[in-house]
């Protein structure tokens, strides 16, 4: 590439020497695509993104059965998820011997599951505020089977942030008739 | 007649100005550049939406997730050099391994690892390079043999007496590993009274 642009309009006339004017450019274009390729090895080679990471905190265990004291919580808030095989997903409100809603299999994601919650939500605050108590909120028992992922409780934790609820409890046990409705053996 | 001159326009850019943001942006880079190295255990990270990152210093990191045998395998990994050198020196006193200055030099360089105690001079000795093709088989952490409850007491214990800080755990999981493992892995951490961690996720969109 030529790049003699110090313009050569009104220049001498005549017969006179030119002494020709030296470029005091530098072709800069090799330069420039060294930068860039090596601009572009560092930013792949650089782990440029830090993992992220989510917050688990769980209640204290204590081996000793004397002291674990059953805490009991009025069942019309609590909301029970249970986490099965193949990324299924079970839930239902209150008691599963007389529940307000479901069993139902719903999906993961914001049509299924968040919606439910949301809604869920929403109506144990309006049940706590008649009984005079608006700061109940609702309780979510996350119950993952022996088959569910590491995704899949993930994603319950997650949509647990999303929703905002704040209080939920990991708990691996199950009745039998809830490993019946999850498909366990028993 | 004077002739019109057509100007000649020149078909070279002023490149300067690119070159100046190109070296600019090259610095910053060779600056921030942290080479990537292979992980040991390549764990495919469940993705979330939580915004909050990892700490960088007084972290330990539990990495589970399936070997290429399809066993589940865990892995531990200590950031920090100091912390490193002395939780090696308290492993090798507690399981009766000695370790020279040499090992401890270049433990506190390495990544995360998964053998028991016993081998882990074997590990130590290869080449960065070496230690990811090599079939590390695990920490082992059952019952009989729970070498990363010791790791963590350690570690903790050598966090605590170097920085006066309580160690953070993580638990960096496969996405499809199944929840008893897990499980598992969290009874060891509650067992010594660690009832809070962080779990290790990817970045999932905004509009999830």
């Amino acid at each position: 590439m030529a790049e003699l642009n110090t313009g050569d309009g009104g220049g001498g006339k005549g017969g006179k020497v030119r002494s020709k004017k030296q470029s005091s450019k530098v072709d800069l274009t090799a330069m420039v695509d060294l930068a860039f390729l090596l601009i572009t090895f560092f930013m792949l080679t650089t782990s440029l993104s830090k993992p992220q990471s989510m917050d688990l905190s769980l209640p204290d265990k204590d081996d000793d059965p004397t002291k674990n004291k059953d805490i009991k919580v009025d069942e019309n808030r609590t909301m029970t998820v249970i986490l099965g095989e193949n990324n299924k997903l079970t839930y239902y409100m209150g008691l599963l011997s007389s529940p307000i809603a479901g069993p139902k299999d719903i999906a993961y994601g914001k049509d299924g599951i968040r919606r439910e919650v949301l809604k869920r939500k929403k109506s144990v605050l309006e049940y706590s505020a008649s009984l005079g108590k608006p700061k109940n909120g609702i309780i979510v028992i996350i119950k993952p089977t022996k088959k569910s992922t590491y995704r899949n409780l993930v994603d319950m934790l997650d949509e647990m942030a999303i929703a905002g609820v704040d209080t939920y409890a990991i708990v691996p046990e199950f009745s039998p008739e809830e490993a019946k409705l999850a498909g366990l053996p028993q | 007649m004077a002739k019109i001159k057509m100007k000649k326009k020149s078909t070279s850019t002023d490149m300067t100005a690119m070159c100046d943001v190109a070296f600019l942006l090259l610095t910053f880079f060779i600056l921030t550049a942290t080479a990537k190295v292979p992980e040991a255990l390549p764990v495919d990270m469940p993705s979330s939406t939580v915004q909050s990152k990892l700490p960088d210093s007084d972290l330990a990191i539990i990495t589970i997730g399936k070997g290429k045998d399809g066993k589940s395998k865990v892995f531990f990994d200590i950031k920090g050099r100091e912390i490193r050198k002395k939780t090696l020196e308290g492993m090798g006193a507690k399981f009766g391994v000695t370790f020279s200055e040499e090992d401890k030099e270049k433990f506190a360089l390495m990544d995360d690892f998964g053998v028991p105690v016993t081998s882990l001079k074997q590990i130590i000795d290869m080449k960065a390079a070496d230690r990811v093709k090599a079939e590390q088989p695990g920490i082992p952490f059952d019952s009989i043999d729970n070498q990363l409850k010791e790791w963590l007491l350690v570690s903790r214990r050598a966090t605590i007496d170097l920085d006066d800080k309580e160690l953070q755990i993580a638990i960096k999981g496969d996405a499809k590993e199944e929840y008893p493992q897990i499980k598992k892995i969290m009874d060891i951490l509650q067992d010594q009274k660690i009832n809070s961690f962080n779990l290790v996720t990817g970045m999932r969109g905004k509009d999830f």
